[in-house]
């Protein structure tokens, strides 16, 4: 555990030492901050026609501002995903310093879990700017923040799962280019795999679009927790973590 | 301390290392020296627990690197050819952080930090990022991090390449004072440092272990008759360099007498004699007793580069050798 959590803030100190962090932070809270603009503003107007023309009861925050905002983070944190790990490993090969972490007595999975540990407190740094942003909803409105911790929950274990990918992609190659096209390849596929569903409805496609990781985020979005969905992610991370274990080995018969 | 046994280590197209056997004592300075693509790196690696080996074996201070690699990694200090640092950290932060790596925490870690930076001279720059360091103070950084935990073995790969001279003799030193404490293996095809810092030498050539002793024992057991080089001048006039040479054939112990040329008026000669008997007073004797001046009598000492060069007699080895 305390192997671990060296791994762990090293990667988090090299993170906030580079302008990476900052710039994905920016870049996040931009292209969220638009979309969390545009989502209220259409809120806003639509629901003073409706209080206008009478009838109804009041919009729902929920379901008109958050849900939509939610759902494009979940879709633009595919996007960053790839940036985060991209050099979690590729860059140690690269100059050599893996060297170092194989050669201590720590075991592979140490460096693992620390290494995806920190990718995952990375992440939610990133994350906690939108959410920000939704928490200004607490300011003006009387949203119901059970169903937006759930889709923020939701969002950690699709980060977790997708992260989880990267590191083994990142400890493929000693490129960190490579390692992020690969990942965000990979990202892309997982996230439209299930558009198939749209016009095929056999087996295979009920498998495909079943892997796609968006899909599995709507029921959170929603403020649903759904065990099989929160088994996806987490079979998911278990799987990544193991190609990762699986790399480092043939690192060494390989090297 | 460090017992290698039959230890080959096969690659897909290649065979890096081919089954070699050695033994190390504690305390020892030993120089591992081999052209470039020997093995001397995936022998190293895998003493370090980096790769296993392809069978034979490989034990650290009692510990076998494939049943208990964790034994065996504590108990190592590893320099690899490159200093595995990281740019956007401090010195002394870099620092704390291998020494965490390495199982030291608290009052212990603080402690050994100071003393390491202290013993590599790195105190004054441990505010300092290591990309701004010059490449002698990253080559320090690296072996500072090396004996970070007071290993019992020490691991260095090439550890003087790429340092301007200063910088080398400064390395020299410190590996040198680091001896006793530490059981150390280094890593060179610079031969002169072996000689310089290596109490014992393994050859290392494709793989194969080609010879391995004391240094001394190396070069007087290789050098097996010694080569003297004289300069012969005549008091007037010109010299018969055939009357020369056969002057210097008739000494007592002299097996053979090599002409080499004549340049402004001096001739030179090399003269290897019979092993063990020394023959240059009498060469001394016998020049002058003919009426020649003698300008010089100087020993060409076989240097281990010669050695090398004869052990390793492939064309890679010549290429290694050259450098």
């Amino acid at each position: 555990m305390r192997n671990i959590l060296t791994i762990c803030s090293k990667e988090m100190n090299s993170y906030f030492r580079s302008p990476i962090a900052y710039g994905l932070m920016a870049f996040f809270g931009l292209v969220t901050g638009w979309f969390f603009y545009i989502a209220t503003a259409y809120f806003v107007q639509n629901s003073m026609k409706a209080s206008m023309m009478g009838g109804g009861g009041p919009m729902n925050v929920n379901e008109y501002v958050v849900r939509p905002v939610l759902m494009n983070i979940s879709v633009i944190g595919l996007f960053i995903i790839p940036m985060i790990t991209m050099r979690l490993f590729a860059e140690e090969k690269r100059s050599g310093t893996i060297e170092l972490l194989v050669t201590s007595p720590i075991t592979d999975l140490e460096i693992i879990l620390g290494k995806w540990l920190s990718a995952l407190m990375m992440y939610c740094a990133i994350l906690a700017v939108p959410v920000l942003n939704l928490m200004v909803l607490f300011a003006f409105g009387k949203p119901d923040w059970k169903p937006m911790f759930v889709g923020i929950f939701g969002l950690i274990l699709q980060g977790g799962a997708l992260l989880a990918l990267g590191s083994f992609i990142s400890n493929t190659t000693k490129n960190q280019i490579v390692a992020g096209v690969g990942t965000f390849a990979v990202c892309l596929m997982l996230w439209v795999l299930d558009w198939v569903s749209s016009f095929e409805s056999s087996a295979w496609a009920k498998v495909i679009s079943y892997m796609s990781v968006v899909a599995h985020y709507e029921p959170f979005s929603k403020g649903i927790i759904d065990t099989k969905d929160v088994i996806f992610y987490l079979s998911m991370i278990f799987f990544g973590l193991f190609l990762t274990a699986r790399s480092m080995e043939s690192l060494r018969w390989r090297s | 301390m460090i017992k290698v046994e039959g230890l080959s280590k096969r690659y897909a197209r290649h065979v890096a290392v081919d089954n070699i056997s050695f033994e190390i004592e504690k305390g020892k300075i030993v120089g591992f020296l081999g052209p470039n693509g020997a093995g001397k790196t995936t022998t190293m690696r895998i003493l370090t627990c980096f790769m296993p080996p392809s069978s034979g074996m490989a034990e650290v201070a009692g510990f076998n690197v494939m049943d208990s690699p964790m034994e065996v990694k504590k108990r190592i200090g590893y320099l690899p050819e490159t200093p595995p640092l990281y740019p956007e950290m401090e010195v002394g932060e870099y620092l704390q952080f291998v020494g965490k790596l390495k199982g030291l925490s608290g009052n212990d870690l603080a402690k050994r930090v100071a003393d390491v930076s202290d013993r590599c001279n790195v105190a004054e720059v441990s505010k300092k990022l290591i990309a701004k360091l010059s490449k002698g103070y990253k080559q320090r950084v690296g072996l500072a991090q090396a004996i970070i935990h007071n290993p019992e073995v020490l691991i260095l790969d090439e550890p003087t390449s790429g340092l301007d001279p200063k910088q080398i003799l400064e390395t020299r030193d410190l590996i040198k004072s680091l001896a006793g404490d530490h059981t150390i293996i280094l890593s060179t095809h610079i031969l002169p440092e072996v000689e310089q810092t290596c109490e014992s030498v393994i050859i290392i050539s494709q793989g194969h272990v080609v010879a391995r002793d004391s240094v001394e024992n190396l070069t007087s057991r290789l050098r097996g008759s010694e080569t003297v080089a004289v300069e012969v001048e005549p008091r007037s006039g010109e010299l018969d360099t055939a009357v020369v040479q056969a002057k210097l054939e008739q000494v007592a112990g002299v097996s053979r007498v090599v002409y080499r040329d004549t340049k402004a008026g001096r001739s030179h000669f090399e003269v290897e004699s019979l092993q063990c008997r020394p023959v240059r007073a009498e060469l001394a004797r016998a020049v002058v007793e003919s009426g020649w001046n003698l300008n010089e009598l100087r020993g060409v000492n076989l240097s281990l580069e010669d050695i090398f060069l004869q052990l390793t007699n492939t064309d890679q080895a010549a290429s290694g050798g050259a450098k």
